[in-house]
C-alpha cells in the first residue's frame, strides 16, 4: 500500500465516521427540539422532515397574514363534506345545544365543554385565508376561542407535545404540535363573517389554523386529547391524513 | 492532430489544460463529475416535479389572479382537462382518481433535492470557474456576429461546429443562465409563496406577486417555460448527436470531433 492510498483511506474513513456521527447527532438534536414529524418514515420522510424542521425553526411564532374586511370572499366556498351521521343530525335538530367538546389526556383537569361555555370565554376573530391542498382558497372572518385558552382552562402538563383532535366522525382526526396548538391564531371556531359557523364550513365547531392547509382545519370537533407521543394513535403516523397518503404537516 | 489545432485556435472553448498533451486518438474530458451528477439529479427531480405537478393541477385545473379563487369565482383561465374532484365543473362526465397524497409528498421532496442540488451546482460553478469559463458569455461572444451566426445556425437546424462538443455556444450560455438565474429562482419563489407557513414568516414573498392565487398561476407558467426548455434541450441533443452528447454527460468524455470526421 502506498502512502497516498493509505492517506486517502484514512481520510475517507474519518470523513465517513464524521458524517455518520454528524447525522446521528443531528437526528438526536432534531428529536429533542421537536423537528421530526410523525410521518418521517418511508420514502418521503426526508422531504417531510426537511420541511417541518426548517419551518419549525423559521415560523414557530410567525403570524398568518390577516386581511381587511373588504377582502372577505363574497361567497365562501364550502367544500364537500362526508354524509352527516344521524348523531350529527339529531344534535343539529336541537340547535347544537347538546354539542360537547371533551378534553382529556395529559391535562390536570379533564373537562367537557358545551358551545355556550366555549362562547363565554373571550372571543377572538381573525380574517384569514383558508387554502385547500387542491389549489383553491377563500378569505373569511373566523370567530372563536383560541385553543390556547381552552388548554389553559384544563391545564396542560409539562410533558405535553401534541394535541390530537377528532371530528364527530372518529375516522376524521388530526394532530398538531404545541407550537401550533398554543399559537394565537389557532382557534376553535364557532362563527364566521359575523354569524354562526355554517355546517358546510364546519359548524358548529371547527379547528382553525391558518398557517396550515385546510385539511388540518377539521370540521365538527368533539374531542381533544393532549399527549406526549403520537405512537398510540391510529397507525402512529400522527393523524388520519398520512394514513390516507397525505402529509401530517401541512404548512408546506 | 486537426482537433488539437482547433483547440488552440479557440481559446474560449472549455478544454482542460492537459488537453494539449493528450494524443488525438484518446477521448477528451468534457463535463466534470459534479456537473454530470447535478445534471442527472436535476433531470430526475424535474421529471418527478412535472408528473406530480400535473397530478396536483388535475385536482383543480382552474387558475386565478389575486389573493383567492375557487369554483364560485371567475377563473383567469381553465385547463381543459378532467379533474380528480367531482365538485370542479370541467364538462367531462367523469372524475379521475385522486393522486394528490403521494404527488404532494414527492413534489416537495423533489423540490428539496433539486434546490440543494442547484445550490451545490451554482456555488461550485462560482469556485471552479465553470461559471466564468462555460456559462458567462466570453469576450468573443460579446458582439453581434457570433450571436447572429448562432441564431442563423439554429434556424437552419445546422449541426453544431466541432468546438461546441467542448464548449457551449452563446445561445446555450444565455439560455442556461436564464434557466439557472431566472426560471429556477422564480419557480422556487412562487412555490414558497403558496406555503401558508412560509409566508407567515415572510409575507412579502406573496404580497409582491399580488396574492397567493397569482403565485400559483405564475408557478404554472414558469413550470411551462421550464418544460419548453427541457423539450428544446432534448431536441438539440438529438440534433447535435445524441450518443456523443449523452456520452459526454454520462461518462464525462467526448470524442465527438473524431466521430464527425
Amino acid at each position: 500500500m502506498t502512502n497516498l492510498s493509505r492517506r486517502k483511506l484514512i481520510k475517507t474513513g474519518l470523513a465517513a465516521t464524521a458524517g455518520v456521527t454528524g447525522l446521528g447527532v443531528a437526528a438526536r438534536i432534531a428529536q429533542k427540539y421537536g423537528l421530526i414529524p410523525p410521518d418521517h418514515g418511508g420514502i418521503y420522510g426526508l422531504g417531510e422532515t426537511l420541511t417541518y424542521a426548517s419551518q419549525r425553526m423559521l415560523t414557530r411564532h410567525s403570524l398568518a397574514r390577516e386581511f381587511p374586511q373588504s377582502q372577505i370572499s363574497k361567497r365562501p366556498f364550502a367544500n364537500e363534506i362526508p354524509p352527516l351521521s344521524d348523531a350529527f343530525k339529531s344534535l343539529q335538530a336541537g340547535g347544537f345545544a347538546d354539542w360537547r367538546l371533551s378534553v382529556n389526556g395529559m391535562v390536570d383537569r379533564p373537562a367537557t365543554f358545551s358551545l355556550a361555555q366555549l362562547k363565554s370565554y373571550p372571543s377572538r376573530s381573525q380574517i384569514t385565508q383558508l387554502q385547500c391542498e387542491e389549489g383553491w382558497s377563500y378569505i373569511a372572518e373566523w370567530i372563536g376561542v383560541p385553543l390556547s385558552h381552552v388548554l389553559s382552562v384544563v391545564g396542560i402538563q409539562p410533558q405535553a407535545r401534541y394535541v390530537v383532535y377528532y371530528s364527530i366522525d372518529p375516522e376524521w382526526w388530526e394532530s398538531i404540535d404545541m407550537a401550533d396548538a398554543l399559537h394565537p391564531q389557532t382557534f376553535l371556531a364557532y362563527g364566521m363573517n359575523g354569524d354562526e359557523l355554517p355546517v358546510g364550513n364546519g359548524g358548529p365547531l371547527r379547528m382553525r389554523l391558518p398557517r396550515q392547509l385546510g385539511y388540518k382545519s377539521v370540521k365538527f370537533i368533539t374531542r381533544l386529547t393532549v399527549t406526549d407521543s403520537l405512537k398510540g394513535f391510529g397507525k402512529g403516523l400522527g393523524s388520519a391524513s398520512p394514513e390516507g397518503g397525505y402529509a401530517w404537516y401541512a404548512g408546506i | 492532430m486537426a482537433r488539437l489545432g482547433y483547440v488552440q485556435a479557440s481559446p474560449e472553448a472549455c478544454v482542460p489544460s492537459s488537453a494539449s498533451s493528450v494524443p488525438a486518438t484518446t477521448v477528451t474530458s468534457r463535463h466534470s463529475a459534479l456537473v454530470r451528477a447535478t445534471h442527472w439529479i436535476t433531470t430526475l427531480c424535474f421529471l418527478a416535479l412535472l408528473v406530480t405537478g400535473v397530478e396536483i393541477v388535475i385536482s383543480h385545473p382552474r387558475f386565478y389572479w389575486g389573493e383567492t379563487g375557487n369554483i364560485l369565482t371567475t377563473p383567469l383561465f381553465k385547463v381543459p382537462i378532467p379533474s380528480s374532484r367531482k365538485l370542479v365543473p370541467t364538462g367531462y362526465g367523469y372524475v379521475l382518481p385522486d393522486q394528490n397524497g403521494w404527488s404532494r409528498y414527492l413534489h416537495f421532496q423533489a423540490a428539496w433535492v433539486v434546490v440543494l442540488t442547484g445550490l451545490l451546482y451554482v456555488i461550485s460553478a462560482l469556485f471552479t470557474g465553470h461559471m466564468r469559463k462555460n456559462l458567462l458569455p466570453g469576450k468573443a461572444h460579446l458582439s453581434w456576429r457570433p450571436f447572429s451566426a448562432a441564431i442563423a445556425n439554429h434556424l437552419r437546424f445546422k449541426p453544431p461546429a466541432e468546438a461546441e462538443a467542448w464548449s457551449y455556444n452563446v445561445l446555450q450560455r444565455l439560455t442556461y443562465l436564464f434557466v439557472i438565474f431566472v426560471l429556477f429562482p422564480l419557480v422556487i419563489w412562487t412555490g414558497l409563496a403558496m406555503s401558508p407557513a412560509f409566508v407567515s414568516a415572510f409575507p412579502a414573498t406573496v404580497t409582491v406577486l399580488g396574492g397567493q392565487q397569482s403565485a400559483r398561476t405564475i408557478h404554472f407558467f414558469v413550470s411551462l417555460a421550464l418544460l419548453v426548455f427541457v423539450v428544446v434541450h432534448v431536441v438539440m441533443v438529438f440534433l447535435a448527436g445524441f450518443w456523443s452528447r449523452m456520452r459526454a454527460m454520462i461518462t464525462g468524455r467526448t470524442n465527438a470531433p473524431l466521430e464527425r470526421t
